[in-house]
């Protein structure tokens, strides 16, 4: 492409729908039979997410916790410390990468790539804008459900891999509490998608567009909504091992949980999937009962607020703002509340979420069936 | 690889590499599991290893081993002065060095028999009512840790922050003094001491209600803290146990009030207990409960101690500090009541010596932990971690 020509490119980038032509062109792109414009554009959500994850995730954390405990937070590493990152991970990458000599070699090297593929599988099928969805699965809902559970393989390998006693604590923790949320989690995600009539996730999200913006989303879609929403928050939480669920990487009685073993970039690839799953189930709780890339905005007479904050990039501006508003969330819980014991949290799970869950479950299917 | 039984655990699977011997894999009985924990683990507060016997997540049997930060206190202290043994006990309850220096300037004063000034001992019961503030913020806030609060702790240390800063200002050190000596002080308070410390009291009072409501009111940790680790008050008296912890189990006894030294009889505080409303008497919110609500009352004493203190002039705080201390042959035991309890000092003058023939610390933490056994029997590993931060040991004062 010569100078010239990029004016004439970048005019219709911005250009709302012209992102789908310029998409669609890239995925015909596949030189050699090898269909290569598809792999690139399946990466461009995950490059964007890591970039996110490594920067602004780690970095949010460590600022918002410093705001909230009357401290600064990093300030050396460039202004405000923004770059104190990726000062860190260039240090992580400079670490030797142990392996325990009494480790499983085999599941300790493959445990953390697991759970990382696990964590950002599920981005595929995210809808970032009416024009970009890495694979528009007619099921994404239940994959982005599924793949999730992939992570907790990676995280019994790891945890199993280490042969260190606290490890196992971690790992077999995680695991009875992953798989234990995931029904909450599901039961509450089936009320979207009952609401919706669909599990196609750009589906999901059209059908919560509208003039009145905010109106539409599935949460003030029934009576009832905020149940399950509520129920999936939580059970959420649970599900990326967050305060006051971080029970696996209990750090005051666990030492790091199933990663106590992990150094160098082994340690900082876990540390990604967690940040990755975190905007994960932040992007799939905005997707279901917030309306997804849809603006919040409604029009009000002439304004035609909700028309002029809509579009594939305003989409995608409204997503990651959900997205990041729920972690600001989890955040807060995080350096607010202490850890729930074990038991507590399985407690919480069968006794409590899960009952009203199926509670939600019924009442949505009643509404859908009754209400017009 | 070879068959090889190790200690009657049964056939083992092992590889040797090089020198050392790898299990692979051992006859996998199930049922329980040795668990060590510690001395390098985050919520053993120092150098404190517990091996647990563990059924899942059900420790069967807890043994505290210690000794991994012994410094021979004691036999150092046959070798010194008297004066120099001032700096040692810093170093024993490291958290609340004036106090610790306290108790054994009372031992060597009782020992020698020598009238105080007035203002010293003020002076006295001011620094080491900071530093017990001082200390139960540091044991609140990593209790808070423990149970995965980390924000508390840091508005705890950053409320400690001051008292520090105070106590530099008075001492010229933040943590190990050498302040209170044998007959009276180091130095003189600054002359704006007063003032300040006036200052800290209106600033910190509001602050124990926040710290109130973020944690000790907080539901999780509510949830995580009541029930857990109860001490009833008979087993707590044979333990031994003193301070805090004892009140905790609803046992009336404080120090200051029932063998008073100092100028503790002047004033006028209170012994907080817990009440069994909002803990059950005797577990771990119940020593938390009384920690917190000490420090109220340590406010207290420091207000009236500035209000009733002689005021500085002609006052030299060496002026009864005697030149060479020589105690008459006999022996002595004094204590103080400590943040964490009763710490004691018994020693003994051949009457000779310029340096103590003997001279034990009688240290409230060991005494606290030796009870681990008994309350770690059937808890969880988070409950383990939480009676471990209730007991608020110092590792210094342990192993000393």
């Amino acid at each position: 492409m010569t100078l010239a020509a990029l004016p004439q490119f970048s005019i219709p980038l911005l250009m709302g729908n012209s992102l789908n032509v310029w998409s669609e062109a890239l995925v015909g792109f596949s030189p050699m039979g090898l269909p290569l414009g598809m792999v690139i554009l399946a990466a461009i959500p995950l490059v964007f997410i890591a970039l996110y994850s490594l920067t602004y995730g780690v970095y949010g954390e460590r600022k918002i916790s410093a705001f909230m405990q009357d401290r600064l937070g990093p300030m050396e590493v460039g202004k405000w410390g923004i770059l104190q990152t990726i000062a860190d991970i260039l240090k992580l990458l400079q670490k030797e990468d142990i392996v325990p000599t009494s480790a499983d070699k085999f599941l300790f090297v493959i445990g953390p790539g697991v759970l990382f593929v696990g964590s950002f599988l599920a981005y595929a099928v995210l809808p970032f804008s009416s024009a970009f969805i890495g694979a528009s699965l007619n099921v994404g809902l239940f994959f982005a459900i599924g793949i999730v559970a992939i992570e907790v393989v990676g995280i019994l390998a790891a945890g199993w891999g280490s042969n260190n006693k606290w490890s196992l604590y971690g790992a077999v923790r995680s695991v009875a509490q992953i798989v234990s949320y995931e029904i909450p989690a599901g039961i509450a995600l089936l009320c979207g998608a009952m609401m919706a009539g669909t599990l196609d996730m750009q589906k999901i999200t059209m059908l919560q567009s509208g003039s009145y913006g905010f109106a539409h989303f599935y949460l003030f879609h029934s009576p009832i909504a905020w149940l399950p929403f509520l129920i999936y928050f939580i059970a959420s939480l649970a599900e990326v091992n967050r305060a006051p669920f971080d029970i696996p990487e209990a750090e005051s009685e666990l030492v790091a949980g199933y990663f106590t073993e992990y150094s160098g970039m082994k340690f900082a690839v876990i540390f990604l999937a967690e940040y990755g799953s975190m905007f994960m189930v932040s992007a799939i709780i905005s997707i279901v009962f917030l309306g997804g890339w849809n603006s919040p905005l409604p029009n009000i007479g002439s304004f035609a607020l909700n028309e002029w904050t809509n579009g594939p990039v305003w989409g995608a501006f409204w997503i990651i703002m959900k997205g990041f508003f729920f972690i600001f969330v989890q955040m807060w819980l995080r350096w607010t509340l202490p850890r729930l014991r074990v038991d507590q949290l399985m407690y919480l799970c069968w006794k409590v979420l899960t009952p009203f869950a199926f509670v939600s479950f019924v009442l949505t299917a009643i509404w859908e069936i009754y209400v017009p | 690889m070879q068959e090889l039984d190790i200690a009657g655990q049964g056939s083992i699977r092992v590889t040797r590499k090089s020198n050392n011997v790898v299990i692979l894999e051992k006859d996998l009985a199930t049922e329980q599991m040795v668990l060590a924990m510690g001395p390098q683990h985050p919520s053993t507060h120092g150098v404190l290893k517990l091996e647990c016997l563990t059924d899942g997540e059900v420790i069967t049997e807890a043994v505290p081993y210690l000794g991994y930060l012994h410094r021979c206190f004691e036999k150092c202290c046959e070798n010194v002065d008297y004066p120099a043994i001032v700096p040692y006990t810093d170093r024993l309850d490291y958290l609340a060095g004036m106090n610790s220096e306290f108790a054994y300037a009372i031992a060597v004063e009782k020992l020698l028999d020598v009238e105080i000034p007035r203002r010293v001992e003020f002076i006295r019961v001011i620094v080491a009512e900071l530093n017990r503030i001082a200390s139960h913020l540091v044991a609140i806030g990593t209790y808070g840790i423990d149970l995965g609060a980390f924000t508390p702790f840091l508005f705890c240390f950053r409320d400690r922050e001051h008292i520090l800063g105070l106590l530099e200002w008075a001492s010229g050190a933040r943590m190990l003094y050498n302040y209170i000596w044998v007959g009276g002080l180091a130095y003189d308070v600054p002359s704006d001491f007063n003032k300040r410390v006036k200052e800290f009291v209106d600033y910190f009072r509001p602050q124990t209600v926040e710290l109130y409501k973020l944690l000790t009111e907080n539901e999780i940790f509510v949830k995580r803290t009541k029930g857990i680790g109860i001490m009833p008050a008979d087993v707590a008296i044979n333990y031994g146990w003193s301070g805090p912890m004892l009140r905790g189990s609803g046992v009336d006894w404080d120090l200051r009030r029932n063998d008073p030294y100092s100028v503790y009889p002047e004033l006028d505080f209170k012994v907080p207990l817990p009440d069994g409303k909002v803990s059950d008497i005797g577990d771990c919110l119940s020593r938390h409960l009384v920690r917190a609500l000490e420090m109220e009352e340590s406010l207290k004493i420091i207000e009236q101690c500035i209000d009733k203190m002689p005021s500085s002039e002609g006052f030299n705080p060496r002026s009864a500090v005697p030149k060479r201390v020589r105690p008459k042959a006999g022996e002595v035991y004094a204590r103080a009541e400590n943040p964490r309890g009763e710490l004691g000092f018994y020693i003994q003058s051949d009457g000779k010596s310029t340096k103590p023939l003997r001279c034990k610390a009688r240290s409230s933490c060991f005494v606290n932990l030796s009870a681990m056994k008994d309350l770690s029997k059937g808890q969880l590993i988070p409950d383990l971690v939480a009676i471990i931060g209730s007991i608020d040991i110092v590792l210094g004062e342990v192993d000393r």
